[in-house]
């Protein structure tokens, strides 16, 4: 039965992994992530789990890789600084096909940045962090609600698809509280795993199934033998220059994500019917400019939002159904436009008019702010 | 006896490997084939007396020549990214107490980009096996200056001769902790397997570094062109000893380089240590337990 209490977003994304069965947490301190590994280390234990500090985020990352493969659901939690350390294991992880969450709560950059002061600069960075091609997931909450749903999210994607999920929240929300409704521990329903149906000899631990792309996943100590290659490989993870090999490899790692667009891709909108502009918001900036989009109606302003909460992928279907009576996009985020390209280039080819209205600051900006931020921009409604 | 015949019998320790992706890319003369050798002897020694089930076995390995091991033993494994082969085998311990699992890497991969991940695992006298092939150079990349080329050499990357001082692994990680650390060469390949017998069912962090011998690259650039000339070079300074101080352990390429055992201690491992604090369902079945109880009697 789910039960409501009063949790920081920080605080409900733990109980939201202790929910979907988290057995191995791997921290290393950074603001604003930390009370998120400190959470958890008071509690998972309890429920079974491992908390484990590392010596630094580039050993948290392989260490949860290596877990996954073990059988373990696991997590590791951080923020831009930490984020970038793990950029090359997030594609060993796409690479190897290990079902990882990470949570990147975004800070302001970029490098050291303002450790204390929120950011969304981490859109790009998240699809394209590690060198080479390969498909990513990444969803973005704006409420402490959502914190909680979207890892489950994370999990039940990660472990479906076998891709790392990223959970792209904010230093706002990490540290918001409100109201929350959470299930037990283990309660929340994830996807497990696909079984290997042949057996050790005859398993390729690399051969997708037809229809989702998806290999059945092989756990350590089952008698497998099974190599998570980091090198090119075949179906056997046997590495290989072969051109067919690589390119089909490449290509599904991108395609089982597309494949699973439905599945994985959502945004809601808002006051979109009949609307001349939209304004394309998501994480803790949405609730600010939601709060702008409302006052500017109540004054007559033909005015909706949409807001992506999967951020890779887009839900691009969503946006073009949502920018259906819109003539000017104004895509607002704490950037100098990231989620900006994205937007131009699903609906630029539609005749819209889309301007960006850039925020640098360390802090979420009021509705009223950010009516000075599109002021400075230049920005006009209508 | 027919040629046929012959290669039909096989070796003793073909079921240990992925036979279908032999032969291997080791240079010849390379020492890497005698590490292996000794490893996987040790292995079926241990599989074949019921200490170990090769199924809990995990081979983790980074980049490098040694990092391309795991691709021919037949257990489960992982071929990481450069230098994460430590805190990858971490995780594979931390999601699955009852695995085993063995790094084996090179110099490069171990001491330089991972360095801080060995030092760090050592500390915490982390349950894990760490073998750190040290050919002296990064081979697999075509001969550069590493972490344990003697000072002078020549190198691609030095080439009026190595301006640094090298790290001496094995006494760096003696001198941090751990329950088990050696150094053996290749040409002790007895010595070694016997090692890895004893370190492998073992708790705590165990570490055992092998001077071996890169003739390809490493030998040809400081004038030891072929593999019985470089074989002999090193041969001649790999002394064993049992010191009794860390100063007594030396790595020097023109005078000594010490062999032998330099740490020999039981004490509990990280897993054993949280297992105090927290009553996991898995304490009672870890083979940690097992195996210090064996090593009690
Ligand atoms: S380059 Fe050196 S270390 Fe690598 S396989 Fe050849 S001889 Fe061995």
């Amino acid at each position: 039965m789910p039960r409501v209490e009063f949790l920081t977003g920080n605080q409900a994304m733990a109980e939201a992994a202790i929910a979907s069965g988290l057995r191995v947490f791997v921290g290393y301190p950074i603001t604003p992530a930390s009370d998120l590994f400190e959470y958890l280390s008071d509690k998972l234990p309890r429920y079974g789990g491992i908390v484990f500090q590392a010596e630094d985020e580039i050993a948290a990352i392989n260490a949860i890789i290596g877990a996954t493969y073990s059988g373990a659901k696991a997590m590791t939690a951080t923020s831009g600084p930490g984020f970038s350390l793990m950029a090359e294991s997030i594609g060993f992880a796409a690479m190897v096909e290990a079902p990882i969450v990470v949570i990147n709560n975004m800070r302001a950059g970029p490098s050291t940045g303002i450790a204390t002061g929120t950011g969304q600069g981490d859109i790009m960075q998240t699809r394209w962090s590690s060198h080479g091609h390969y498909g990513i997931v990444a969803f973005a909450p704006w409420s402490v609600q959502e914190s909680y749903d979207m890892v489950i999210k994370a999990f039940d994607t990660a472990w479906r698809l076998r891709v790392p999920v990223i959970v792209l929240g904010d230093a706002v929300i990490a540290h918001t509280r409100e109201p929350v409704e959470i299930h037990e521990p283990g309660e929340a329903s994830v996807y497990e795993r696909k079984k290997p149906r042949d057996p050790p000899g005859r398993f390729k631990p690399f051969k997708p199934d037809r229809e989702d792309l998806v290999p059945p996943m092989a756990f350590y100590g089952e008698g497998y033998a099974v190599l998570a290659e980091s090198l090119s490989h075949d179906e056997r993870g046997y590495y290989s220059t072969r051109q067919e090999v690589y390119e089909s490899l490449v290509k599904r790692l991108v395609e089982k994500i597309e494949r699973s667009r439905d599945r994985i891709a959502s945004s809601d909108a808002y006051y979109t019917t009949s609307s001349r502009v939209l304004v394309v918001a998501f994480g803790s900036l949405a609730r600010s400019a939601l709060a702008l989009v409302r006052m500017l109606r109540k004054s007559g302003v033909k005015i909706g939002m949409w807001r992506p909460k999967s951020i890779w992928p887009l839900d691009e279907d969503g946006l073009v159904r949502a920018a259906e009576d819109a003539e000017k996009i104004i895509v607002m985020e704490m950037n100098l436009g990231q989620l900006y390209l994205e937007v131009s280039r699903i609906l630029g080819p539609r005749g819209k008019t889309i301007e960006l209205v850039p925020v640098i600051s360390p802090q979420l900006p009021s509705h009223e702010e950010l009516l000075s931020f599109m002021y400075k921009a230049g920005v006009k409604i209508g | 006896m027919s040629q046929q015949k012959l290669i039909a019998r096989g070796h003793p320790l073909d079921k240990l490997l992925r036979t279908e992706r032999l032969p291997h890319i080791w240079c010849p003369g390379c020492g890497l084939g005698t590490l292996l050798g000794s490893f996987l002897r040790a292995v079926d020694y241990l599989v074949s007396k019921g200490v170990i089930d090769e199924k809990q076995l995990v081979v983790v390995t980074g980049i490098g020549c040694t990092g391309r091991l795991s691709a021919y033993v037949k257990l489960d494994g992982a071929h990481t990214p450069h230098g994460r082969a430590i805190p990858y085998a971490i995780g594979v311990k931390l999601g699955n107490p009852r695995l085993v699992p063995v790094v084996i890497s090179g110099d490069g991969d171990i001491a330089s980009i991972g360095g801080n991940h060995l030092i760090h695992a050592a500390r915490r006298n982390m349950d894990l096996l760490v073998i750190m092939a040290n050919n002296l150079n990064y081979a697999l990349t075509g001969g550069q200056m590493g972490p344990t080329t003697p000072p002078g050499a020549y190198t691609t990357t030095t080439p009026r001769g190595n301006p640094e001082r090298p790290f001496d692994v094995a006494r760096m990680v003696a001198s941090i902790g751990g329950n088990y650390v050696a150094r053996w060469s290749i040409h002790y390949p007895v010595q070694l397997e016997e090692s890895i017998k004893k370190a492998l069912p073992r708790r705590g962090f165990r570490f055992i570094e092998v001077v071996s011998t890169c003739p390809e690259i490493f030998g040809r650039h400081v004038g030891y062109r072929t593999p019985p000339e470089l074989y002999d070079r090193l041969k001649k300074v790999v002394r064993i000893k049992k010191p009794r101080a860390l100063d007594d352990i030396v790595y020097d390429w023109e005078k000594e380089i010490t062999l032998g055992v330099f740490r020999d201690e039981d004490e509990p491992g990280y897993m054993e240590s949280i297992c105090r604090l927290y009553s996991y369902e898995w304490c009672r079945e870890i083979p940690e337990v097992k195996w210090a109880r064996r090593l009690a009697k």
